[in-house]
Formats: C-alpha cells, sequence, structure tokens
C-alpha cells in the first residue's frame, strides 16, 4: 500500500495533518489527545495492562483485539503524555472497526506521514510505529488462535 | 538585577545554593511579580506546555529549539540570542526551568544555557510534577512576552561539553559516569523498551565508567537528595570522586545525564564536571570505539 492508498480515518487523519501548517499540526495532535477514549471497564481495573517502563516513568499500554465487528484498538497513557495520548488516539480511531486485513495492510511508516517529522522529533513518531507493530502483532496472533 | 535567592535549609546546603529553588519559593516570586525572573518549562513532550503550564511560563522545546535542525549539535549564538530574546530573556534574567519526566529536559535545558553562559540558571526542585501533584495553579494562557535584546555569544564547548575524541583521551585518565538502566549499562539491551528507534549496534558501556542511573540522585518526590545522600553516592564511600577530577557524564542522548552534571557540579561543587553529549547513540554505533560489556566497569 502506498503513500496514497491509506483510506479510511487513518487517510483522513493524515490528510488533516498535511493540509495545515506545522504549528497547527501539533494543535490537531493535542486536540486528538483529548479525544483518546477511556479503557471500557473491564480493561480499566486490569493493572497488568499497564506497564512499568522504568527509564521513561509513562505506564503506557496499547494492545488490539479482533471482535465479531472487526478490530478494537485501545490505549492508555497518562495525561502528561499528550504526545502518546494523541498518537495513540490517532491509531484508536484509525484502527477501530476496521477487519484485521486492513489493519495488517496498514503500512507500518504511517506515523512518517503526518508531516511531523520536525515538529515531534523522530523518537516520538518511533513510538507511535511502536504501538501500530504492536497492535498488528496482536492482530495477527489472535488470528493464528482463532484459526 | 538577579530574583533573591530561596532561603530553604536544604539548599543553603549545596555547594551553589542559589541553583535550586523550591515549588513554593517561585510562587511566592510569581504572586509578587518579581521583575526580571522568566520561568522557563522545557519538556520531553512538545505538547504538554499546552495542556497547562506555571502562570507566566514560556517553553522552550529541546528538540526544535535547542537543536540545530540538520547537524547533531546545538543552535549557535545568533540561534540562541534570537531564542531568549524572543522568549523575553535579557543576560541578565533569572532562569528558572523545569519540566516533565523529572526535569530531565529541563536540566539539559540548563546545561545547553551554561554552554552560552547564561549566568542566573536555576532549577525548580521536583519539576512540573511537584508542582502539580500539590495542586499548584496552571494555565493555558500563553504569554507574549516583550522581546529583549540577549548578546549574540559564542557557545562554550570546552568546559562542560565533551565530544567523542574528548572521551577517547579522557579514557585511563579520569572517571566517567554512565547514567544509563543497569540493562543498558551491562549491554543486555540496546535501548529503553519506549525508544526503539533510539537503538544502537553496539550494547555496553565506556570502559571504565561506572554505573549510577539518574534516579539515585533524586527522592521519592522527584526533589534532588540533600547533600549529604549525594556525597554518600557520588563522594566518599560511594563513586569516590574527588574535587580534583575531571569527570565525564553520559546516557543516551546526554539529557538524563544532564540532570547528573546539574548534581555534581551545582549541588556538590565538583569544578570539572563534563557532559557527553554524544552518549552512547553515538559511541555504540562509532567504529572502533573500545567497549565494555557485563557488570564490570572494565
Amino acid at each position: 500500500m502506498s503513500v496514497d492508498e491509506v483510506g479510511g480515518v487513518l487517510g483522513e487523519i493524515r490528510d488533516e495533518f498535511l493540509a495545515v501548517g506545522e504549528r497547527e499540526r501539533l494543535q490537531l495532535l493535542l486536540e486528538l489527545s483529548r479525544e483518546l477514549p477511556e479503557l471500557p471497564e473491564r480493561y480499566a481495573a486490569s493493572p497488568a495492562l499497564l506497564e512499568r517502563v522504568e527509564e521513561c516513568q509513562s505506564p503506557v499500554r496499547a494492545f488490539a483485539e479482533v471482535e465479531a465487528d472487526g478490530v478494537h484498538f485501545y490505549a492508555t497513557a497518562p495525561q502528561e503524555a499528550p504526545t502518546t495520548r494523541g498518537f495513540a488516539s490517532i491509531l484508536a480511531q484509525g484502527l477501530t472497526g476496521l477487519t484485521p486485513e486492513q489493519v495488517l495492510a496498514v503500512p507500518d511508516d504511517y506515523p512518517m506521514m503526518l508531516g511531523l517529522a520536525r515538529a515531534v522529533s523522530p523518537l516520538r513518531l518511533g513510538g507511535m510505529a511502536g504501538m501500530l507493530g504492536r497492535a498488528k502483532r496482536q492482530v495477527r496472533e489472535q488470528l493464528a488462535e482463532g484459526a | 538585577m538577579p530574583a533573591p535567592l530561596d532561603p530553604s535549609p536544604k539548599f543553603a546546603e549545596y555547594a551553589r545554593p542559589e541553583r535550586l529553588v523550591s515549588t513554593a519559593w517561585l510562587a511566592e516570586q510569581i504572586a509578587a511579580g518579581t521583575t526580571d525572573l522568566v520561568v522557563v518549562e522545557s519538556d520531553e513532550d512538545v505538547l504538554l506546555y499546552e495542556t497547562g503550564h506555571i502562570p507566566g511560563a514560556v517553553k522552550v522545546d529541546w528538540h526544535t529549539d535547542l537543536l540545530h535542525p540538520v547537524v547533531r549539535d546545538y543552535l549557535d549564538g545568533a540561534g540562541f540570542a534570537a531564542l531568549l530574546g524572543s522568549r523575553g530573556i535579557g543576560r541578565d534574567t533569572t532562569v528558572v526551568l523545569y519540566g516533565d519526566k523529572n526535569n530531565w529536559w529541563a536540566a539539559y535545558s540548563a546545561w545547553v544555557f551554561t554552554l552560552f553562559g547564561h549566568e542566573d540558571v536555576r532549577l525548580l526542585d521536583g519539576g512540573r510534577n511537584l508542582w502539580v501533584a500539590e495542586g499548584r495553579e496552571l494555565t493555558t494562557d500563553v504569554p507574549a512576552p516583550t522581546a529583549a535584546d540577549y548578546p549574540v555569544v559564542e557557545r562554550d564547548d570546552v568546559t562542560y561539553r565533551a565530544f567523542k575524541e574528548d572521551v577517547l583521551a579522557h579514557l585511563g585518565h579520569g572517571p566517567l559516569v554512565d547514567i544509563r538502566s543497569p540493562q543498558e549499562y551491562t549491554g543486555e539491551r540496546l535501548h529503553i523498551p519506549d525508544y526503539p528507534e533510539e537503538g544502537v549496534l553496539r550494547g555496553g558501556h565506556i570502559p571504565s565508567a561506572r554505573n549510577v542511573p539518574w534516579a539515585t540522585a533524586v527522592a521519592e518526590d522527584g526533589t534532588y537528595k540533600p547533600r549529604a545522600e549525594l556525597e554518600a553516592i557520588y563522594r566518599d564511600g560511594g563513586l569516590g570522586l574527588r574535587p580534583d577530577d575531571d569527570v565525564i557524564t553520559y546516557c543516551r542522548i546526554g539529557e538524563r545525564s544532564s540532570h547528573t552534571w546539574f548534581a555534581l557540579r551545582h549541588l556538590l561543587g565538583l569544578p570539572n564536571v563534563r557532559n557527553y553529549d554524544g552518549s552512547w547513540t553515538e559511541w555504540g554505533n562509532a567504529v572502533r570505539v573500545p567497549i565494555a560489556t557485563g557488570p564490570d566497569p572494565s
């Protein structure tokens, strides 16, 4: 899948980013960070979902589930990590509802298509790529289990 | 005219008490409208300032503001003058830096400000986390400071900054302090888990470096430990650093080691401490530099 072929919500979000200047892209990411849904009740009380990363101090956890109506992407990140929350929110909005095959077809470098490389630093975009990669692995594992 | 000093007894014990301020002191200064004091937020998270910051604080982003856009280096004297001037900071302005992640990036910014010889740079002890934990005021109002005339000053890359060549020449002559996690130090892990692309080709540490993770220097609430405890960690009974030592600190990209640089230079008063900002992302990718693995320094 090429850059131009990313469709659906992920494509729309990418287009929104590319349509505005660099400063506005950060504002857009901030708005998206506020839209990150809370974890469903069944996960909210599962401390095992929170992964403590000693060095970065941010308990960030993202995971995908294959359900009857398609894939759901869930993520949790602290309020003091709005960039991470923004990236998680993009994936939550963009991946949820896709078929497992559509999720696996999302380009691994989708984070690099948002025009944020100069504003956010490559390491943060790498973090989003990590979330996407994790989601794909989990989808793959669940497909294998279900097969 | 510099802002008054924070008279906290804890700070009075440090070698340079004027380098730290408490949250209570800062709140008082803001309430009193102290002039020629600029509060600067410097975070790892590029959006955190926008979600709310200390009233009146301006933002300096380490990545987009302090780094050269192309070369792996800092901005030059003209760039620094433009940056600080735009934030309403003059050469004699008292700067109080604070930020997320236990002040890692605030300390990093303090170190970069020091390369340009900005005299009155202080850290908010405990950083953003403590300010928030204490329920102190945050605002989303972004100040529009009156531009200040900041002079163009040449960056001093000798006194407090070490390059790879300096570290090579340093081997066998002075102590190295590795600030990373023990797993990064031994070489078991090539990067910290959330930052995969900062990975390097070789794991381990610079030969002779001793491992003292940055967090060793702080208490539960993120404030620096009292001087006696820092002495026990870094001086006699601990690392054994002496005032006549030439010390080099490093981590992955130089931010956590700035936090320790600050403690060694300002809180313990060691005169010769340099930060190697190339750190492991440079050393672990460099061709034919010596590397040690495992828990032992050499």
